[in-house]
C-alpha cells in the first residue's frame, strides 16, 4: 500500500516525540547553562577547572533530583486535569517521616542486638518506604477532596501544604528536635556500573549519586514511557483533556483521577525523602524550602512532559550548586545574592520564555457526570 | 421554506422483508416535575435510515440517552435482535453494537485519529502484552485497521493527523469510524448536520447510505425537514415525551411533519413584503478584530446595512460571526477598520454608547450574554434603560415603573412567565429568547443586531421571533442578522453575506441566491475556485 510508506516518517516522529518544539526547549536549556556557568566562573574569578565544571554537574543532577520528582508528580496529576500545588507539603511529609523512621527504627533495632550496618541498611529503606507512604497518603487525601467531593483543586492544595507545615512542625517538636538518638546516616552514594564509564555523561550522571537521584532518572523514562505508548498514558492524557469522550469510551475517569494522583504523591515522597535521606542527615521545619513549587515551575517550563521537566529541573538544579559554590569562594558577595538566582530563573521560565506551554485543556475542572 | 429536491439520488433498493434490529417498547422516563417519555415505542429495522423529529424537549434526546446506556428507563424494555436487553452504560451500549456520534464531538484534539479511535479498546504490541494496561500500544496495527475501515465505508480519515488539525467534516468522520472500529451494526447520530455546509451534509448522507447498504441500521436526528425526505426510510415524530407516529418520506409532506411536531399548524414561510431599502445605518470598513486567543478571525470584512432591510450573514459556525457581532457592539477591541453608525464613529465606543446610538443586540449566548438568570424578569426587561427615566428617579430605582413596563412587555410579547417575578433562569429558552428581544425592540432601534437569534428554540418561538424581526424591519429599523441556519438565513434576509474565515466572500440579493450557491460559498470556494 503507498499509504503505508507515506506515513512512515509522520509515524516514526510521533514515536520519539521530538518535534521542534523539544529541540528549542533543549537547546534554550544548554544555552542558558552555558550562559549561567559562564557568569558563575566569572564571579568566582575563573578559579573553576574541568574537573570543578563536572563537580559541579554532578553537585546539580543531585539538587535537581527533588524538582524533578515534584515536577513529576505535578505532571502525572494535571495529566489527569488534576492540579496539584500541595507537592510542597506531599515533600515535607516524606522528609519528616524519612528523617524519624531512619532514626528512631536504627535505634530499636540496635538495642535488639542487631549490628549497626545491617541495622543501617534496614531502617533506611524502611524510612524511605514510609516516606513515600505518608506522601501517598496526602495525595490520596488531596484525591479524594478533589475527584470525589470536587473540590476547588487549588484550596485542597493549600490546605495539604498547611496541614504538612502544622503537622510536621509538632512531630519535630515533640520528638525530632533535641535529645535525638544516632541514626544511621544517609544513603551510601554509589557509581553505576556501565553507564558510569560513559565519558563525561557518566561523570556527571552515573557516578557517586544516590540511591533516589537514579531514581528520578529511571522515572523519567518510565513516566515519558507510561504517558505515550501505553493504554493507561493514552487514558490519562484523554482524561486530561476532554474527560466526557474518555467516559463514553468506557474510561473510568474517576479511576484514572485517583491513580494517577496517587502515583503523583509517591513520587512526591520520594523527592521528600530525598531531603533526609540523601542531602543531610537532619530535619528542619520546612526544609523543603518551596522546592515543590519550583518542581511545578520546572513541569511547566518542560510542557508537561517528563524530559522537558527533567531539562527544567537540571537548571533549578544548577542554579542551587551554583549558589553554594559562590558562597564557598566568594564570602565577600552578600549571600542573598546567588539565592536569589533559581527564582530569578524561575520568574524568567514563567514568563513564558521558552514559547508558551499549553496545559491539559480540562486541568483544574472537576468531572460531572451526566 | 420551499423543499428544495434532494440534491442527491436517493434511490435506493428496498429491502424486502426488513427484519427489526433495535426495538424499545413502553419507554417511560420521569425526570423531577417532568415526563421526558411517556411510554414511547420505537423500532429500528435492519439497512434503513429511520428518522427521528422532534423539538427541543420532545424527549428525542432521553430517548436516545436511554438506548445509549445515559440514562435507565424507569418503565419498558429494550430488545435487540428481538432479545429483551439491559443497558447499563455507554461502554455497555457499544459492547453491544450501538454507537452515538454526539452533536457536540467526543473527541480529544491533541491525539490522533488513531489515538482518538483506539481510547478504551487499544490495541496492544504481542510482546507485551503481558503488562496490562502498561504495555505498549500497536499504533501500526491500529491505523492499518482504521484505513480498513474508512476504505470500506468510503470515510476519508488520515490515522495520523491531529484532531486539532481537521476540519468540522473530517472530525465527524473520525466519530463514525470510532464506532465502526467497535464493531457497531446501529448507528445514532445526533443532529450530525448541525456543523456543516449543505455540500458536507450531502457526503455524510451519501456516507450514510453507504453504510446502510453494507448492513448497519442508523437513528438520524435532526430537526431540519428537507433533510428527513433526502435520505430517510422511515420517520418518527415525538412532541410532549410522547411518539406522536412514524411515517415515510413518500407519505409524508413538511406540513404535514410540522404539524406533527408542534401539534397545531405551523406557517413555514414568513409573509414579507419587498424590502425597501433606504439610508445606510451602519457602515462597516475593512474590520479587523481578533478571537480570544489573539487569532486574526475577522479579515477586513466590509459591508453596510440600510435602514428597512434585513442583511443575512451566513456562515459555518466558527468563521468570525461571534467576533464580528462583538466588534459591532463594543464588546471586543477593533484591531483595525472603521464601524460608522448613522455617519458616526462608533469603532472604539463603549458597548452603552452604542446602546444608547439606537442599537438593539440579541446576542448569540443567552444565558451567559442576554440575561442575568438569576434575576427576576421584570429586571431583565429594563437592563438597558434601567437608569434613565422614568424607571430611576436619579439614584433609586422607581420599581413601579419598572413592574409596569415588564406587564406591558410581558403581554406584547407573549412571555409565557408565572409572573415578572420570576427569575429568568428558570424559563424555557424561547421565552428566554422573547424577553430578550422585547427588551431589545422596545426602544427606538435604529439598527437591531440579532446573532443566532433562535437556536435551540421550537417551531412556534421561532416563528414568533421571525415575524418579530421582519416587523422590525417594516418600521424601518436596519436588521443585521447572524445566523449558521441557512433556512432562517434565506426566509428572512434580504441581502445575504457569506462569511467564510473572517472575509466576506460575498453578497447576494437573497432573490437570487440559491442553497446551492450559498453552500459553496460557506465552504470558500467562490467562482468555482477556492479561496
Amino acid at each position: 500500500m503507498s499509504n503505508t510508506t507515506v506515513s512512515v516518517p509522520q509515524a516514526s516522529r510521533l514515536r520519539l516525540k521530538i518535534g521542534p518544539r523539544q529541540l528549542l526547549t533543549a537547546v534554550f536549556a544548554a544555552v542558558g547553562a552555558g550562559a549561567v556557568f559562564l557568569l558563575f566562573n566569572a564571579i568566582i574569578g575563573g578559579q573553576c577547572d574541568s574537573q570543578c565544571v563536572i563537580g559541579t554537574l554532578n553537585q546539580s543532577v543531585r539538587y535537581a533530583a527533588p524538582i524533578a520528582l515534584a515536577a513529576y508528580c505535578g505532571l502525572m496529576c494535571e495529566r489527569a486535569a488534576v492540579i496539584n500545588i500541595g507537592i510542597e507539603g506531599m515533600m515535607l511529609m516524606g522528609s519528616m517521616v524519612g528523617y524519624g523512621v531512619n532514626v528512631y527504627a536504627f535505634t530499636w533495632m540496635k538495642q535488639n542486638g542487631m549490628d549497626a550496618a545491617t541495622a543501617g541498611d534496614i531502617s533506611r529503606a524502611l524510612a524511605l518506604g514510609l516516606a513515600v507512604v505518608s506522601s501517598g497518603l496526602l495525595a490520596l487525601l488531596h484525591a479524594v477532596v478533589s475527584i470525589r467531593f470536587k473540590a476547588d483543586q487549588i484550596i485542597s492544595g493549600t490546605v495539604i501544604n498547611i496541614l504538612a507545615v502544622g503537622l510536621t512542625g509538632y512531630f519535630y517538636r515533640q520528638y525530632l528536635a533535641q535529645n535525638i538518638p544516632p541514626g544511621p546516616g544517609t544513603f551510601p552514594p554509589f557509581d553505576i556500573p556501565l553507564l558510569g564509564q560513559i565519558p563525561l555523561l557518566g561523570a556527571i550522571m552515573f557516578q557517586g549519586q544516590k540511591p533516589i537521584v537514579y531514581f528520578m532518572l529511571v522515572a523519567t523514562l518510565l513516566i515519558h514511557y507510561v504517558l505515550f505508548y501505553t493504554p493507561w498514558g493514552l487514558r490519562t492524557r484523554a482524561v486530561g483533556e476532554n474527560p466526557r469522550a474518555a467516559d463514553t469510551l468506557g474510561v473510568n475517569v474517576y479511576r484514572v483521577r485517583y491513580i494517577n494522583v496517587l502515583i503523583g504523591g509517591l513520587l512526591a515522597g520520594f523527592g521528600g525523602a530525598w531531603f533526609t535521606l540523601e542531602a543531610v542527615d537532619v530535619f528542619n521545619p520546612q526544609m523543603t524550602n518551596g522546592l515543590g513549587f519550583i518542581g511545578l515551575a520546572a513541569m511547566i517550563f518542560g510542557n508537561w512532559t517528563p524530559f522537558g521537566a527533567l531539562a527544567g529541573a537540571l537548571i533549578f538544579g544548577l542554579g542551587n550548586t551554583i549558589n553554594t559554590t559562590v558562597s564557598i569562594f566568594r564570602p565577600d558577595i552578600p549571600s542573598q545574592i546567588p539565592q536569589m538566582l533559581p527564582y530569578i530563573l524561575t520568574i524568567l521560565v514563567l514568563t513564558g520564555f521558552v514559547g508558551r506551554a499549553i496545559p491539559p485543556a480540562a486541568d483544574g475542572q472537576p468531572y460531572e457526570k451526566q | 421554506m420551499a423543499l428544495a429536491s434532494p440534491p442527491i439520488a436517493s434511490v435506493r433498493q428496498t429491502h424486502g422483508e426488513a427484519t427489526t434490529t433495535l426495538q424499545a417498547t413502553g419507554i417511560t422516563k420521569r425526570f423531577p416535575g417532568v415526563l421526558a417519555n411517556d411510554r414511547v415505542d420505537f423500532d429500528l429495522r435492519q439497512s434503513e435510515i429511520h428518522g427521528l423529529l422532534g423539538e427541543n424537549g420532545a424527549g428525542k434526546t432521553t430517548l436516545m440517552n436511554i438506548l445509549y446506556g445515559l440514562y435507565q428507563p424507569d418503565e419498558g424494555t429494550i430488545f435487540l435482535g428481538g432479545q429483551p436487553t439491559q443497558i447499563t452504560s455507554p461502554h455497555d451500549a457499544i459492547a453491544q453494537g450501538i454507537g452515538m456520534v454526539h452533536q457536540h464531538f467526543m473527541l480529544v484534539p491533541p491525539l490522533t485519529v488513531t489515538e482518538n479511535i483506539i481510547l478504551g479498546q487499544e490495541s496492544l504490541q504481542p510482546a507485551t502484552r503481558v503488562l496490562g494496561r502498561l504495555s505498549a500500544l500497536d499504533r501500526r496495527g491500529a491505523a492499518a485497521r482504521i484505513r480498513e475501515l474508512s476504505h470500506q465505508y468510503g470515510l476519508d480519515v488520515d490515522p495520523d493527523a491531529y484532531i486539532k488539525d481537521l476540519p468540522v467534516g473530517a472530525q465527524q468522520r473520525v466519530e463514525i469510524v470510532k464506532a465502526l472500529y467497535r464493531r457497531a451494526e446501529i448507528l445514532i447520530l445526533d443532529e450530525p448536520t448541525a456543523v456543516l455546509t449543505p455540500q458536507e451534509a450531502d457526503e455524510l448522507f451519501v456516507i450514510m447510505q453507504s453504510l446502510v447498504r453494507q448492513g448497519k441500521s442508523i437513528i438520524f436526528i435532526t430537526h431540519k425537514l428537507r433533510e428527513m425526505f433526502a435520505v430517510t426510510d422511515r420517520i418518527s415524530v415525538m412532541r410532549g415525551g410522547k411518539m406522536v407516529g412514524t411515517t415515510t418520506p413518500k407519505q409524508a409532506t413538511s406540513e404535514m411533519l410540522a404539524e406533527m411536531m408542534v401539534g397545531r399548524k405551523v406557517i413555514l414561510q414568513i409573509d414579507k413584503a419587498p424590502a425597501h431599502p433606504g439610508a445606510v445605518i451602519l457602515r462597516v470598513d475593512n474590520l479587523q478584530a481578533q478571537d480570544d486567543r489573539h487569532a486574526m478571525t475577522v479579515h477586513d470584512a466590509s459591508f453596510e446595512v440600510r435602514e428597512g432591510e434585513i442583511l443575512g450573514i451566513a456562515g459555518v459556525q466558527g468563521n468570525g460571526q461571534r467576533e464580528l457581532v462583538e466588534a459591532l457592539t463594543g464588546l471586543r477591541h477593533v484591531v483595525a477598520g472603521k464601524v460608522e453608525l448613522l455617519s458616526q464613529d462608533i469603532t472604539h465606543a463603549t458597548p452603552r454608547a452604542i446602546t444608547e446610538l439606537g442599537v438593539g443586540h440579541v446576542p448569540e449566548d443567552r444565558h451567559k450574554h442576554g440575561l442575568v438568570l438569576t434575576f427576576p424578569v421584570r429586571d431583565n426587561l429594563v437592563l438597558c434603560t434601567y437608569y434613565e427615566s422614568p424607571f430611576a428617579r436619579g439614584l433609586v430605582i422607581n420599581a413601579a415603573a419598572i413592574e409596569n413596563e415588564a406587564q406591558k412587555l410581558v403581554k406584547e410579547f407573549d412571555i409565557r412567565t408565572p409572573s415578572t417575578d420570576t427569575l429568568a433562569g428558570s424559563l424555557s429558552g424561547g421565552n428566554q429568547q422573547k424577553v430578550i428581544v422585547a427588551r431589545e425592540l422596545d426602544r427606538p432601534v435604529k439598527l437591531l443586531i440579532a446573532n443566532q437569534p433562535t437556536r435551540g428554540l421550537d417551531v412556534g418561538s421561532i416563528e414568533f421571533i421571525h415575524r418579530r424581526i421582519v416587523e422590525a424591519r417594516d418600521r424601518r429599523t436596519a436588521v443585521l442578522l447572524v445566523s449558521a441556519e441557512l433556512d432562517e438565513i434565506m426566509t428572512l434576509s434580504d441581502r445575504i453575506a457569506v462569511m467564510y474565515k473572517g472575509r466576506i466572500l460575498d453578497t447576494l440579493a437573497a432573490s437570487d441566491a440559491t442553497r446551492e450557491q450559498l453552500g459553496l460559498l460557506m465552504a470558500g470556494v467562490k467562482g468555482g475556485a477556492h479561496v
